[in-house]
């Protein structure tokens, strides 16, 4: 009995911190592996760590979205475009003389908007929300192209304020920051996501949702608009991904974001979450993410080719799922 | 004359069983839901393979490593859900898994003979081979899986609650056909919880309960009353605990109420403190009319009140206006799996836990530990995964979201299907107390027994419409089944 408790209990840990036991095992060996190798040892360097951080905000922050979407069964293909739809808007009310404000009002709005629209349609059409947003994804990139007038949108870089601007900077002013606030807002927004996950009743909604949508319809929840509020959520992460986009590029580019979607989604398998719907949490998501930057950093330090680091990465995500259905299958 | 012997032992599930089939002879092999049957059946047709024993098939030991290895062998098992090919026809059905070939070319000619003989023995030799099997009706798609077994040489044929989904006609026609199967020699193993059903079908039995043999013998003879105490291990007194309760007001009418196909015109009144049965065969309509009192399903025509009121048609508003449904199928809709014990049972009421949207979770946990007490839900914790319970653990959690909900009128589609005695006799006296505290309860059920001995008043349905109303004690199993089967429109 006691023994049987035992491994129950490590079950229980490696289902809820094993993304991030994975994370940290593949993070000791690049560590190691490039501190070994002639003239390395710049993995582990605070401006190393601080670029990677920066660089995997924005598909951390779709991926907080996607969380929220998957786990309520759910998938958002147009997550990439919506996110350089608000960046481009961003931009374009910048280039237009509105005030910062306004602009990022504006953005957000905008991706909120992308969000509700997918939730309504899914809901409003019954039709999978994979197809969905197959479509929403080539629409919004259209949209972005119409905002951008078929190019770039280039704010005078003086509407630019200052702390926008340095939201992506490596080094951060000031310096006891220690990473850029962009980060520091990623986590932020990752703490609270998970904390409406777990204390609301919105957070219930969404795993009950995914779960089983028929008990959900059966205990009275609003299901249609219970999923224009999780796509609007959604959105409003790929909103605020927007942004950041656009303090790190300082420009609107329409296309910047496509392919973010599938590397949040991705983010979020690794994670621990189940595309059936039901399963994932935040900390899974967040690891996910960073387990994928930590490769792709790595790979770049050791001196591996971008075509050997797509490879791994592929195989990385299989991987991960694979080990989590064996788990899953010995937890039943 | 070939004489099969076997005997397993497995630890829990079956203990040590051991049961002998003639050829020709059709066993009825009888039990409550959980009472070991279908592992007993997953064993002799290879789906799974017992810690001890041994089986022999006609003199010959026999041990197969599986499904496949057993049909081969001989042993075919005809599940309650049919294992077809929609889209393929009937000669590509028959033929699955056996088919006739050269080096993999498929040989045409010789399968459409083999198909077709297997047809013939069952008296069906005019069916159309090409036909899809997706166009034939659940009957003779039945008969298209026991061409399936004679096509693959079958000895034993297994048959899982063979008349479950089948019409009146279809029924008459599979009995027919097992005796054809019994005159060529074949052992037929009729799993049923019918006993009119079985008397007619066989000529032995054999009784488990928990995993055990408890009675065996030949159905001439034998009383009903016999058998069943023998399934249920206990009296009807003590599975049916009565509590004095008295109907007062009535506090739900229905009137002319039609969905898409049914229910068709149903109306009726539902009291405080009453216990109405709902009695018909699967496919009455019944669990559809309960489904559009809910809100679940769309509504043609007519009109739900409860009280004074007209709630708008969803089950949100349903609920505030003091109805809860526990489903019929608590796998796929009444609850969700993956989910907590805690969030199962609070999920149709948040509010007492949480404070501007909010939860407070230490207090929702301390309440639902209360309701696993009430009910005997047994599980370590609320946190505990509703999966890892067992079927009767389950149905309770389900209650218990019903009576968490503090609702006044209980829609309970087939509370009692699939769970152990023990659990049934609880959800029985629960009854009894809910309607002694003034509750209204509408309890649909197949199981005409335990309407009769639970139930103020039964109303029988069949093709969509509500037939009649009466007193429990005014019926009887026999003028219950009679209304059920009506066919007029």
């Amino acid at each position: 009995m006691m023994k049987a408790r035992g491994t129950k209990v490590w079950a229980l840990l490696a289902s809820r911190f094993g993304p991030g036991l994975a994370l940290l095992l593949v993070f000791c060996f690049f560590a190691v592996a490039d501190a070994i190798q002639p003239n390395g040892g710049t993995f582990l360097t605070a401006r190393n760590l601080q670029a990677m951080l920066i660089s995997s905000a924005p598909v951390v922050m779709a991926a907080l979205g996607a969380t929220v979407v998957i786990i309520a069964g759910g998938i958002d293909l147009s997550a990439g475009t919506a996110m350089s739809l608000c960046a481009t808007v961003l931009a374009w009310v910048l280039l237009k003389g509105g005030s910062i404000e306004l602009a990022l009002v504006c953005c957000l709005l905008t991706g909120c908007l992308a969000g509700a629209a997918n939730g309504i349609m899914i809901s409003a059409l019954d039709v999978a929300p994979f197809i969905v947003t197959l479509g929403t994804m080539t629409a919004y990139l259209g949209f972005a192209k119409l905002v951008a007038d078929e190019t770039t949108v280039r704010p005078p870089l003086e509407s630019v304020p200052q702390w926008l601007n340095g939201l992506a900077m490596p080094s951060p002013k000031p310096a006891w920051l220690l990473v850029a606030p962009g980060v520091w807002i990623m986590l932020l927004m990752a703490l609270v996501l998970s904390a409406v996950l777990r204390y609301t009743v919105f957070g219930r909604h969404v795993f009950a949702l995914g779960s089983n949508e028929k008990t959900a319809r059966l205990c009275g929840l609003n299901v249609p608009a219970l999923k224009v509020a999780i796509y609007t959520v959604a959105g409003l992460f790929i909103g605020v991904a927007g942004v950041y986009e656009f303090a790190k590029l300082k420009v609107g580019n329409p296309i910047s974001g496509i392919g973010l979607e599938l590397k949040a989604i991705a983010a979020v398998v690794i994670g621990g979450a189940s595309l059936n719907g039901g399963r994932g949490t935040v900390l899974g998501t967040l690891a996910g993410a960073l387990l994928m930057q930590t490769i792709l950093s790595g790979c770049t330090q050791l001196g591996l080719s971008n075509p050997i680091q797509d490879i791994i990465l592929g195989i990385m995500i299989i991987a991960a799922v694979t080990v989590d259905q064996i788990r899953q299958r010995r937890m039943a | 004359m070939a004489a099969i012997s076997k005997s397993f032992g497995a630890t829990r599930a079956l203990n040590g069983v051991s049961l002998e089939l003639r050829a020709g002879e059709a066993l009825a092999l009888i039990g409550e839901n959980g009472a070991g049957k279908s592992t007993l059946m997953n064993v002799l047709s290879g789906a799974l393979a017992p810690d001890e024993g041994e089986m022999e098939l006609e003199g010959r030991w026999y041990a197969p490593s599986g499904p496949h290895a057993a049909r081969l062998a001989g042993v075919a098992m005809i599940y309650q859900e049919l294992n077809l090919a929609p889209d393929l026809s009937v000669e590509e059905n028959i033929m699955l898994g056996q088919e006739s070939s050269y080096w993999g070319v498929l040989d045409r000619a010789e399968q459409r003979r083999r198909a077709g003989a297997a047809l013939e023995r069952l008296g069906h030799g005019n069916l159309r081979l090409e036909m899809p099997v997706s166009r034939l009706s659940v009957g003779m798609q039945q008969l298209v899986e026991i061409a399936r077994a004679l096509a693959s040489e079958a000895k034993v044929v297994i048959f899982d609650e063979p008349t479950s989904s089948l019409a009146r006609a279809d029924v008459e026609r599979l009995f027919d056909t097992i005796g054809r199967l019994r005159q060529e020699g074949l052992g037929v193993i009729y799993i049923s919880h019918f006993l009119e059903e079985i008397r007619r079908v066989c000529d032995s039995y054999i009784v488990l309960r928990d995993g055990e043999a408890v009675d065996r013998g030949t159905l001439k003879g034998t009383s009903e009353a016999q058998i069943v105490s023998f399934m249920v291990g206990r009296t009807i007194a003590e599975l049916y605990p009565r509590v004095p309760h008295t109907p007062g007001e009535t506090v739900l009418s229905i009137a002319g109420l039609s969905g898409a196909s049914k229910p068709r015109d149903a109306s009726f009144e539902l009291r405080r403190g009453e216990i109405l049965g709902l009695a018909g065969l699967v496919g009455a309509g019944r669990t559809e009319l309960v489904r559009s009192i809910y809100a679940l399903d769309a509504v043609r025509s007519g009109r739900v009140r409860v009280g004074t009121i007209y709630p708008s048609a969803t089950p949100k508003s349903r609920i505030r206006a003091g109805l809860a449904y526990v489903s019929e199928d608590r796998k796929s809709e009444g609850l969700a799996q993956a989910r907590s014990i805690a969030d199962n049972v609070t999920y149709s009421r948040l509010s007492p836990y949480s404070r501007g949207g909010w939860l407070n979770l230490k207090r929702r946990g301390q309440a639902v530990a209360g309701w696993m007490r009430a009910l005997e839900i047994k599980s370590d914790t609320p946190e505990a995964a509703v999966e890892s319970l067992s079927g009767g653990n389950q149905q309770k959690v389900a209650l218990a979201r019903v009576l968490h909900q503090g609702a006044e009128i209980l829609l309970l589609d087939e509370p009692t299907r699939g769970i152990d005695v023990g659990t049934k006799a609880i959800i029985y006296r629960m009854m009894g107390e809910l309607a002694a505290a003034g509750k209204a309860i509408l309890f649909v059920s197949s199981y005409f027994q335990e309407l009769l001995q639970v139930c103020d008043r039964i109303g029988v349905m069949s093709r969509g419409r509500l037939r009649e109303i009466r007193p429990a004690v005014e019926w009887t199993e026999e003028s219950l089944l009679s209304r059920a089967i009506e066919t007029t429109e």
